[in-house]
């Protein structure tokens, strides 16, 4: 305990703590009161599980990835608008633009797989070129810019597709969304790589938690208490390990679930640890404060939303391959899933607050919920409304949670 | 009695404590980790004019929150006795309810209402249908205006009336409710001398009226002269009440801050090196007036280790020009010649700008200087972060960054638990050297300080002078920005006037006085040039 106790900060509080009440308190301020959302999650997670037995089933959990992949990449750009104090409400138009692009070329030129993804992307980056422009060099504000979008690029993507779907990709398009890798090493019953993969994902975690725990030690700051920093370590490895277990039994290790891992794991760091990532929270955090600080405000701004357009492109390459079509009507609908993600996660309306794993709890919450309703055979018309409760009964929770711990100034 | 008070003459003190019309006793208000007010009490005479005084983060505000409701009833120790009865104030609602109104040092008026809507907000006049009486609100806001010597249409927005003008309304509004105990903090922080004068007369006036005032400023020359009772605090604690007639200059300052303070100004013994930088022809035009000059060929310069003021009044574009040189920040049609150790720059943006040595510290901390809604150690770091930034993937590195605030924290003692507090949890004092922080880490050699010391106390002032004479001893140039002309002539080495965006002075500090000084200050803009 002495390790976790020798920061200079805790130390005036009351002298020498007793291990066990630091321990609690640790446990209340920084785990319980920070991550309301994840234990929301968590809880969400074992309510599924009892009320529908087959929630936790292999194919289940492999459906889950295949079926929200796209809404989660979504929320990956969303939130960097949304931080900006901006909003993108063209997303579900561009993918069904890009999606549409990437059928011309490979569906219906006949073209190589790759040459449609990158098609898509391309068209993804001008979308969000042609958008940043306005927003941020010409100064309209994102809701007016991409409502317009919203029209445009919807009526671009029927005129692409000249008002049919287009199918099949078939072949290695079709895989991004629907391939798996199994068998490379083996086993009966699962599959042994998908296993080794999770194995050494975790490994590599509590590595960098431990590295990282040691760098703030040796800068005396403040690190969770030692128990705790395993049992954390623990946990995820155990849901993890679990988890790998589960859809090892299925289909083995889902593509999508690889470039989904890459993409959380490059945002996070680009939103944690760069300083573009820093130049958005300060840009919405104080606009004149971050010009005056020498934030390219405009700069940021517009490839933010490039950035936007690039992962509708993505996820208009995931949507169409997982259809094995595109269609004019594709990705309705999708944008106010990928804000919903946003702000369920925590994010201000008004922006300078959000962060990537809150996205993607906010997406998963949505998505687990979504799909134990259709595992019930809930009806239609009673999955949005669920759906538009839990939005605003998250947000109103997530501010509650924020009154409460916040101290007046 | 206590109508006999009511009606006695401004400046008689009543006597004895007979009629108190509030009595806060042994108020303990805790923040996690820190104790706001220690047991502070707080006896207030009915009809006073009662001064509260102390540095930034005694506990001022805190004090008048509790009161007035803004941290309810339970929250804090101690006992409010009001009328003669123990209040107990769950919202300000409650506290209103009882006449006490308090106006804060930010106005909140409604920017596009008109005065009366904004005097009657919340409180409107109706008719008998239960629909809003627009004739009854102007009138009566008409009368209101009077008792506080507005003349301005009732209907006119609020947002084409000055400062001074928006600080009337609010105590029209107040009026509006009754008000037997009206709190002001900072009333003359953001007015001119000629408001300033207006509103003091305005508060005798109302204390001719019966109305009790509570009166939170840094001002002490101003506080001397109209308060009847002095209550001084500092750290958390009650140090003294004293009439305002046995108050002097010195006893108030040793008060605030413990300490004799032999000098307001700490001196300063440098050689001034060669010339850093300097401005010539600088000229710009308003942002959106096409054809308004707000800087008419100004020239300056600054050199090494040397200290120089820019005085001018309100409107004379000081901030203008300092925002204007700091990578074009203000203005349109800039034109003019930008020089550093000789050679000619361009300083068209404010990265290029800060990569060339300058830093600006402005004037509004809350709207140019700070992101309110993150921490402290990201607001330090905020101008200078490259130098975080590891080549190999562009991260910045964080732990470093903690390291490095916490150094800015112990140099310029900066008063909070740790680095990751929240800006918001610091007091105004200690928010500017966050801000001032930001910029040394940027390690500037010419630094522009915009009102450096506005809305902060005499202890907070020192340390910053103190700064400024480190900053000079290093060899860096400094220009400072300020509306107070001792402190102008305090600290400079030299002085530039401006007036009407045109330079009408340049006056080394053994040549100025505060007369001559003025008179440049206030020359007309035809007679410049």
């Amino acid at each position: 305990m002495s390790t976790t106790t020798a920061t200079p900060l805790a130390a005036g509080s009351s002298g020498a703590a007793q291990p066990q009440s630091a321990f609690v308190a640790y446990l209340v301020e920084n785990v319980l009161r920070r991550n309301g959302i994840l234990l929301a999650f968590v809880v969400v997670i074992i309510a599924l599980s009892v009320w529908q037995k087959k929630f936790l089933s292999p194919s289940n959990l492999t459906n889950l990835v295949l079926q929200y992949s796209y809404v989660l990449i979504l929320a990956l750009g969303m939130l960097m608008i949304i931080v900006l104090a901006q909003i993108d409400l063209s997303v579900g138009s561009v993918v069904a633009f890009t999606g549409a692009v990437a059928a011309v070329v490979v569906v219906r030129h006949g073209m190589p797989w790759y040459l449609g993804v990158a098609a898509a992307l391309i068209t993804g980056l001008a979308v969000g070129a042609w958008q940043g422009f306005w927003v941020a060099v010409v100064g309209i504000p994102g809701f007016i810019v991409t409502l317009g979008g919203q029209l445009l690029f919807r009526g671009l993507a029927q005129l692409t597709l000249n008002y049919v779907s287009l199918s099949p990709f078939g072949g290695k398009y079709y895989g991004i969304s629907n391939g798996f890798i199994k068998g490379w090493f083996g086993g009966t019953g699962f599959d042994v790589f998908t296993v080794v993969i999770f194995a050494v994902a975790v490994v590599g975690y509590a590595v960098a938690q431990w590295r990282s725990r040691a760098a703030r030690l040796k800068y005396q700051q403040e690190v969770a208490p030692l128990p705790l920093f395993i049992l954390q370590i623990v946990i995820v490895a155990v849901v993890a390990m679990f988890y790998a277990w589960r859809i090892s039994q299925n289909r083995g290790l889902p593509v999508i679930l690889i470039i989904l891992a890459v993409f959380i794991m490059v945002y996070g760091m680009v939103m944690g640890r760069t300083s573009f990532g820093r130049g958005v929270y300060a840009i919405g955090g104080n606009l004149l404060a971050a010009q005056l600080s020498g934030v390219k405000t405009r700069w940021i701004t517009f490839w933010a939303f490039v950035n936007m357009g690039f992962l509708a492109g993505v996820a208009g390459v995931i949507f169409s391959a997982r259809m094995n079509s595109a269609q004019p009507a594709a990705g309705v609908g999708m944008e106010l899933d990928a804000i919903a993600a946003c702000f369920i996660g925590g994010a201000s309306t008004t922006g300078g607050i959000g962060r990537i794993g809150g996205a993607m709890i906010g997406g998963l919450i949505m998505a687990v919920i979504s799909n134990g309703m259709q595992l019930a055979g809930l009806s239609q018309g009673i999955q949005p409304v669920i759906k538009g409760l839990i939005l605003t009964l998250a947000v109103a929770f997530d501010l509650w949670n924020k009154r409460r711990t916040s101290v007046a100034a | 009695m206590s109508e006999n008070t009511a009606l006695l003459e401004p400046g008689v003190v009543p006597p004895g404590a007979e009629d108190v019309i509030l009595e806060m006793r042994h108020i303990t208000k805790t923040f996690p980790g820190v104790v706001a007010l220690d047991d502070v009490s707080l006896t207030v005479t009915r009809g006073e004019i009662h001064a509260i005084c102390g540095e930034n983060g005694a506990g001022k505000s805190t004090l008048m929150k509790v009161l007035s409701g803004v941290h309810p009833y339970g929250t804090y120790d101690g006992e409010i006795v009001f009328e003669g009865a123990e209040a107990r104030f769950h919202r300000i609602n409650d506290s209103e309810a009882k006449g006490i109104v308090i106006i804060h040092q930010e106005l909140a008026l409604s920017p596009f209402l008109s005065i009366a809507e904004n005097i009657f907000l919340g409180n409107e006049r109706f008719d008998r249908t239960h629909l809003i009486d627009w004739n009854r609100t102007n009138a009566e806001a008409q009368a209101l205006m009077a008792r506080v010597g507005l003349i301005e249409n009732p209907t006119t927005p609020i947002s084409t009336i000055g400062v001074g003008k928006q600080q009337l309304v609010e105590i029209a509004k107040a009026l509006s409710k009754d008000v037997k105990l009206l709190i002001l903090d900072e009333p003359t922080a953001a007015l001119n001398d000629n408001d300033s004068e207006h509103l003091l007369g305005l508060l005798r006036g109302l204390k001719a009226q019966g109305i009790t005032c509570i009166m939170i400023s840094h001002k002490l020359g101003e506080l001397m002269e109209i308060a009847d009772t002095i209550t001084v605090i500092r750290d958390g604690r009650t140090i003294e009440a004293m009439p305002g007639s046995e108050a002097t200059q010195e006893r108030l300052i040793k008060d605030m801050v413990g300490r004799e303070m032999s000098q307001r100004y700490p001196s300063r013994n440098h050689p001034i090196g060669e010339e850093v930088f300097r401005v010539e022809d600088w000229t710009v035009y308003h942002p959106t007036q096409p054809g308004r000059v707000m800087i008419d060929r100004a020239s300056l310069n600054v050199h090494a280790g040397e200290v120089v003021g820019i005085a001018g009044l309100m409107g004379a574009g000081r901030t203008e020009l300092a925002m204007s040189l700091f990578g074009h920040s203000y203005g349109k049609n800039i034109t003019g010649r930008t020089y550093i150790r000789g050679e000619e720059v361009a300083l068209h943006t404010v990265d290029e700008a800060i990569a060339h040595g300058l830093a600006y510290v402005s004037e509004d901390r809350k709207r140019y200087g700070l992101n309110l809604l993150t921490d402290i150690k990201t607001n330090i770091t905020a101008a200078g972060l490259k130098k975080l930034v590891g080549k190999l993937f562009g991260l910045v590195n964080d732990n470093e960054e903690i390291k490095v605030a916490e150094q800015y924290r112990a140099a310029l003692s900066i008063k909070t638990p740790t680095v990751m507090a929240a800006i918001t949890k610091l007091s105004g004092g200690n928010q500017q050297k966050v801000v001032v922080a930001k910029w040394l880490y940027t390690d500037p050699d010419i630094l522009i300080l915009d009102e450096p010391t506005r809305g902060i106390d005499v202890g907070a002032k020192y340390e910053i002078y103190t700064l400024i004479n480190q900053l000079v001893e290093q060899g860096k140039a400094v220009i400072v920005i300020s509306s107070e002309l001792p402190e102008v002539m305090g600290i400079s080495d030299r002085i530039y006037t401006l007036s009407f965006g045109v330079v009408t002075g340049e006056v080394p500090i053994a040549e100025a006085t505060p007369e001559k000084l003025m008179n440049l200050m206030t020359k007309e803009k035809e007679a410049v040039r």
